[in-house]
């Protein structure tokens, strides 16, 4: 199997093949002596040459992270033979949704349609968890629509506010 | 002996109080809102009952649901836990009243210490050192500059029914005062009912530091010895430990004697803090007292020997105190950490949702209080506090390089948490140096972390297990998004023969 992984947005590819329990591994080229033990789901324990290392998973929204002891990585993989899972095109250009990054409620809002913000900027405050905090923007520009008010329930994901 | 207790409260504290009575052979009831239905203590419990919606005004905080379930389940006791009902003087009476005892101390001792004003006059007739200020309402704004003046700049404005950092401001200089003064009063009024407020000197970054009483129902009180609490955020504890690194045996004994003389001064009885500021010069001032079992009460049981829940019980039934104060003894050192569900890279904010994976601390010196569990989901509508992990050791310095030992070891999947930041503390020079007070954390926080290149190694070790975690496919997914908890491969007839065989492989 031939993958392509990034790793905190470094592009990586990895050979891995596996022959009778045993793992023959190429990383950017190179030879790398690996042993692998799923120890439970999620939890690698590896050994690279003599060295172990115990790598968490963890998959929230579509997102993986692996940890290796307390260092957290953003990873991708994927096969270069198929065409999905290409790589997303960050795109800083063109209106922006501010999503509730969680479930809560909505206390106040700072800013009117129309407003200029910058980046960074306070749009919303919101509450969970008996804490309050204030929503920003990703991006400099104009409040073109503000979807929520004052005392509105909100879930995950739910769209706020656009910047344009 | 009680034979049933009900725990009025949830989380990791509701789980602490259940162990402690069935250690004691007590049958433990729980109540539980709407969305506590599959939490711990509800597992936990021999008998659960559910009192409402999520919002804890329609559950926890319902004293009259609360009556009826201790009626129904025939509870001979109630245990409030910390937050909720626990320092409401009205759910008190109201358990006197209903013929079940409140494990606390009475009605009339939590009215005395509840109002702040009302304490600092109680405890200036008895003679307690106090931070330099009234000890009554400020009348007017004439009265707040003559007494600022008085006493110095800068001063600090404190609502009477305060708490939390609540209706507090700070004032630098005299031109701020009649702002401050009106912003503290409408922000007491609006959090508490109540726009009482009052002045006193402002001690910059002073040390918190309280002291753990016990006074049985026989007028027998006794201190416990001390807890440093200065990490604090926004005026709530993030690291607590036991005993203080300032604290010496002699001021030991002078606080303890002033928290016992606060306690009996009230007609204290059951569990009780008694917080101090303390200045530079080791000076202290009695602050407030905490009419509760605390959140941190473990370190003070980790260096005492003594279980506060099983005294706490033992007090209740009316039993005497089973030892003399000459008989404690402060053995070693505690440190605790407040785990919470909060992103450290956004801010704290809080964060709710699955516990895809858990994988928990243990080995010598390290007590884990939790109330959280894999495969759970973090309701939203509580404090987040998911668990306290303890580390004690001989000495401070063992105490703190087992605890990030233990940090190390401990991982919570699924939604974030601040486990980063106590490893942050704890490798700090000034908190190893015991350089402490309550402005350590935010310039902690403030100081830019050094962005510390990622290993490079590491780096390869991710690239490698993502691979791996690939070849595996679904076999190796836990209770995650794209696993499902127990699957087996004869449950997924779409899996690839591919994955199918890989799967074989993993498992052999």
């Amino acid at each position: 199997m031939i993958y392509d992984i990034t790793i905190d947005g470094k592009n990586h590819r990895l050979e891995l093949n596996r022959m009778e329990g045993l793992w023959s591994c190429r990383l950017d080229g190179r030879e790398v002596e690996v042993d692998a033990v799923l120890a439970r789901p999620d939890v690698l324990s590896l050994r690279i040459g003599n060295l172990a290392y115990e790598v968490k998973r963890e998959l929230v929204a579509g997102e993986m992270h692996l940890w290796v002891g307390s260092e957290r990585f953003a990873a991708e993989v994927r096969d270069p033979r198929s065409m999905r899972g290409r790589v997303r095109v960050v795109d800083d250009h063109g209106p922006k949704k501010l999503t509730a990054p969680m479930p809560g409620k909505i206390v106040r809002v700072l800013v009117s349609q129309g407003d200029q913000v910058e980046a960074g900027g306070g749009v919303l405050v919101m509450e969970a968890m008996k804490m309050q905090n204030e929503i920003k923007s990703p991006k400099k520009g104009t409040i073109q629509k503000i979807l929520v008010s004052a005392g509105d329930a909100v879930n995950a994901g739910d769209v706020l506010a656009i910047v344009e | 002996m009680f034979k049933k207790i009900l725990i009025a409260n949830r989380g990791e504290i509701a789980v602490r109080v259940i162990r402690a009575c069935h250690e004691m052979g007590i049958a433990a009831v729980a109540v539980y809102s709407d969305v506590d239905r599959a939490s711990l203590h509800v597992r936990k419990a021999d008998e659960a009952y559910p009192i409402g919606a999520a919002a804890a005004s329609e559950s926890y905080l319902n004293i009259q649901k609360i009556l009826d379930v201790a009626a129904r389940s025939r509870a001979d006791a109630i245990h409030p836990g910390y937050g909720f009902l626990s320092e409401n003087a009205r759910f008190a009476r109201a358990c006197a009243d209903a013929g079940v005892k409140f494990i606390g101390p009475t009605a009339a001792a939590m009215e005395a210490m509840g109002s702040k004003t009302k304490a600092r006059q109680a405890m200036e007739r008895a003679g307690v050192p106090l931070v330099p200020g009234t000890s009554r309402g400020l009348e007017s704004f004439e009265q707040a500059q003559e007494v600022a003046a008085r006493i110095g700049y800068p001063v600090m404005l404190k609502a009477a029914a305060g708490g939390g950092g609540k209706g507090m401001r700070l004032v630098h200089a005299p031109e701020d005062l009649r702002s401050a003064l009106e912003g503290a009063r409408s922000e007491a009024e609006r959090s508490f009912g109540d726009g009482e407020v009052y002045i006193e000197k402002a001690i910059i970054n002073p040390r918190h530091i309280e002291m753990q009483v016990l006074a049985d129902e026989h007028g027998n009180t006794i201190y416990l010895g001390e807890r440093e609490c200065s990490l604090q955020r926004r005026h709530q504890k993030v690291v607590e430990e036991a005993p203080s690194p300032i604290v010496d045996a002699d001021m030991r004994r002078r606080m303890g004697e002033v928290a016992v003389r606060v306690a009996q001064t009230a007609g204290y009885t059951n569990a009780g803090t008694v917080e101090f500021l303390v200045d530079e010069k080791k000076n202290f001032y009695f602050l407030e007292m905490n009419t509760r079992l605390q959140v941190e009460h473990p370190v003070t049981e980790l260096v005492t020997g003594f279980d506060l829940v099983h005294l706490q019980i033992r007090i209740a039934t009316g039993e005497r105190l089973p030892f003399t104060q000459e008989q404690v003894m402060i053995r070693g050192h505690a440190i605790e950490c407040r785990i919470y569900a909060e992103d450290p890279d956004n801010n704290y904010f809080p964060s709710p949702g699955k516990i895809t994976l858990l994988l928990a601390p243990s080995g010598p010196g390290i007590r884990r209080d939790s109330g959280m569990y894999e495969g759970w989901t973090v309701p939203m509508d509580y404090d987040p506090l998911l668990a306290k992990l303890i580390g004690y050791g001989t000495d401070r310095q063992q105490a703190i390089s087992r605890l990030t030992r233990a940090l190390n070891e401990y991982f919570v999947g699924g939604i974030k948490t601040n486990i980063s930041l106590f490893r942050r503390i704890l490798n700090d020079p000034d908190f190893c140096a015991a350089k402490i007070d309550t402005g350590f954390l935010d310039r902690l926080l403030k100081k830019k972390q050094a962005e510390a290149a990622a290993d490079p190694r590491a780096i390869e070790v991710a690239a490698i297990a993502a691979g791996i975690f690939a070849v595996l496919g679904s076999a190796a997914a836990g209770v995650g998004e794209g696993g499902v908890a127990n699957s087996s491969a004869d449950s997924e007839p779409h899996a690839s023969n591919w994955k199918a065989a890989a799967r074989k492989e993993a498992m052999r």
